[in-house]
């Protein structure tokens, strides 16, 4: 990966980011050695399948990470400041303010005994020194900023009177309240129905552009990612594989993942009469492949790859990739 | 505000149904009691040794003569009086007898109850903070000895050891014989002889308490709506109290609304081991008389207590969980 030591517009910067799960059966390597870099205002998606680390690469990043889990090396800098080295109370003081989150289920991630609007507001009397009138007004205003249509009732509603998509908005709202410069969304619209999936996407798209804040999209869904971020990283049992703009990404995969990831997306334009898939599953998380992590399912696999990992290559213009085809 | 309203009718409705529900209490314990062997006669006469003729007139003048529905019939029509009947062991009006002994029981139960709730709702918490450490393991073995222990047991135990062994505090009653000066000193007097048995029946009562806060608390911290609180950048205490403990604490209120409702069950066997003077040791001691209208009485305010702590419990629920009035 590119590491330009200064770069005027970082944001973050997670490097060799290391977290381990302690489990029954042994250690989950989640997180292993991930580096990646988000600019002040830019769009950038973490993308891979369901258990590939991606969610707790975010949890860390905000430093919510399980009990069972271990940060075994890596630093996570925000605006310099390196997270993992905050105590709690700083910790707390950047959540919310800084880094917000959006997470994957409405359902299941709002109090269903708190009124929505009280909620929200928590988190504005929680960072700022207003009144309980002016947080009102502010969530008010969040809400509108959002998109729902009748402000003042869903602030007095309980989030089981609401629709999904409206509880989406108003965990977005939430995120926002406090205007952060960095906006973690983790399959932000997985839950949701597909005509809602693409008007959550253009709101995170349409705010963006209006609070100027940086978007780190963590999704499964590569087709999603297109249209709305700046740069992908993709993902693969804990390890970064590819990294590119998302125009070169698209246009010219190189790791035989991506490529993978790729084909097996559908469009209307491509009428398909099989479905095209990756071959194989992903590997025991507990029992991972020596050597590079995807070999037993990559086409183009060598010897080189059931033994050793492969090096992360800088192909430049901020190219990466992590595979063997390309030493 | 809208949402107050589903709240008074499901209010209102519960109260409605608990009139009924009264009647046919009432109802059954007359039956039941009638239906047991022996009867108030029976006793005095072979306690006074009465010739049959006497024993004759006992029952005609108690009106145990009359056929099974009549004499239900002249009890309902005399309760709808307010008159709860005439003592055949005190020789005076029930509920003069009952609204003696009440005060006590109150003192020592209120007391203990509302003591031992509270504590036993904080330290649930905190053992759920602290889960699996070694505090927490110690906490719940005590917990589970507090709760296994019979109470006469524990009381003629602690009257072993604080009241004969260490002569701290007096082993029975409720004021001491020798008397004491009013005001103060006599409140004191009361305190410490109200110390013991209140703890004995504490110790049952908050042990309870604590394993199902405990319990419901590490459920209630593993959802996910507790994650976006903490993403929130709220410290850990307004995570535990404003957002776990309110959504673990249905069942801890039904768990409190059930022991209150064998609040008298604890009394007959704490006042009895204790000597108070209350309604515990009314009820032991008309069942042994036969008391039919005591019993009766008592049976009544008892099982008006049970209700009154039902329809609480169902109002504290649809208080603590909006969800539930509109169910």
């Amino acid at each position: 990966m590119s590491t330009t030591p200064e770069n005027r517009n970082g944001l973050l910067r997670v490097s060799d980011l290391r977290t381990y799960l302690d489990v029954p059966s042994g250690v989950i390597k989640a997180v292993d050695g991930v580096s990646l870099e988000v600019n002040r205002k830019e769009a950038v998606a973490l993308v891979g399948e369901s258990g590939s680390g991606k969610s707790m690469t975010a949890l860390t990043i905000i430093r919510l990470q399980p009990v069972v889990a271990r940060i075994l090396s890596g630093e996570i800098l925000l605006n310099d400041v390196d997270l993992l080295t905050l105590d709690t109370a700083s910790m707390c003081d950047l959540r919310g303010t800084e880094i917000a989150m959006v997470f994957q289920d409405p359902m299941t991630y709002l109090n269903p005994v708190m009124r929505s609007g009280a909620q929200v507001a928590e988190v504005v009397l929680e960072h700022q020194d207003v009144s309980k009138g002016e947080a009102r007004s502010q969530v008010l205003d969040a809400f509108e900023r959002v998109g729902i249509p009748s402000p003042r009732r869903v602030y007095d509603s309980y989030p089981h009177q609401l629709s999904g998509g409206m509880r989406q908005r108003v965990l977005i709202a939430m995120a926002i309240s406090c205007r952060p410069s960095l906006l973690i969304a983790d399959e932000p619209t997985t839950a949701l129905d597909v005509t809602i999936q693409a008007q959550i996407m253009d709101l995170l798209a349409h705010l963006r552009e209006e609070l100027q804040n940086a978007l780190f999209l963590i999704t499964h869904d590569i087709g999603l990612v297109a249209e709305h971020c700046d740069r992908i990283y993709i993902m693969y049992a804990g390890q970064i594989v590819e990294h590119a703009d998302t125009f070169t990404l698209f246009a010219e995969p190189k790791h035989p993942y991506t490529e993978g990831l790729l084909r097996s997306t559908l469009s209307p334009d491509k009428r398909v009469e099989v479905f095209e898939t990756i071959e194989g599953q992903v590997p025991n998380p507990t029992d991972m492949p020596s050597g590079c992590r995807f070999h037993p399912r990559c086409p183009h696999v060598k010897d080189i790859c059931r033994e050793e990992s492969p090096p992360s290559l800088d192909l430049g213009e901020g190219r990466m990739v992590a595979c063997w085809l390309y030493e | 505000m809208a949402g107050d309203h589903p709240l008074l009718r499901y209010s209102v409705r519960r109260i409605l149904q608990a009139v009924p529900l009264v009647f046919w209490v009432v109802i059954i314990n007359f039956t039941i009691i009638h239906l047991a062997p022996g009867d108030p006669a029976i006793y005095l006469a072979s306690v006074t040794e009465a010739t049959p003729e006497a024993y004759a007139e006992l029952r005609i003048e108690f009106g145990l003569d009359k056929p099974l529905y009549v004499q239900m019939g002249i009890y309902l029509w005399k309760l709808l009086h307010l008159d709860l009947g005439y003592s055949t062991w005190h020789n005076s009006p029930v509920l003069g007898v009952i609204l003696d002994r009440l005060p006590a029981t109150m003192l020592l139960m209120a007391t203990a109850f509302s003591i031992a709730s509270i504590m036993g709702v904080v330290l649930g918490v905190i053992a759920s903070r602290y889960s699996y450490s070694v505090g927490d393991h110690l906490a719940t073995l005590a917990s589970l000895a507090g709760y296994s222990m019979p109470i006469f047991w524990l009381g003629q135990l602690l009257i072993l050891f604080f009241a004969l062994y260490l002569d701290w505090l007096p082993s029975q009653g409720m004021y001491s014989m020798r008397g004491v000066e009013p005001g103060w000193p006599a409140v004191l007097d009361v305190l410490k002889h109200l110390l013991l048995p209140a703890i004995t029946y504490a110790t049952y009562h908050m042990t309870l308490v604590f394993r199902i806060t405990r319990g419901k608390m590490q459920e209630t911290l593993a959802q996910d709506f507790i994650l976006t609180a903490k993403s929130k950048g709220l410290n850990e205490r307004r995570v535990l109290y404003r957002h776990a403990l309110r959504n673990a604490l249905l069942p801890v209120v039904t768990v409190i609304g059930i022991n209150f409702a064998y609040v008298m069950a604890g009394s007959v066997f704490t006042e009895t081991v204790f000597g108070w003077p209350g309604m515990g040791r009314l009820i032991f001691e008309s069942i042994t008389a036969r008391d039919y209208p005591m019993i009766l009485g008592i049976f009544l305010v008892v099982s008006m207590m049970i209700v009154l702590a039902n329809l609480i419990t169902d109002i504290l629920y649809a208080l603590i969980d909006p969800r539930v009035a509109y169910n």
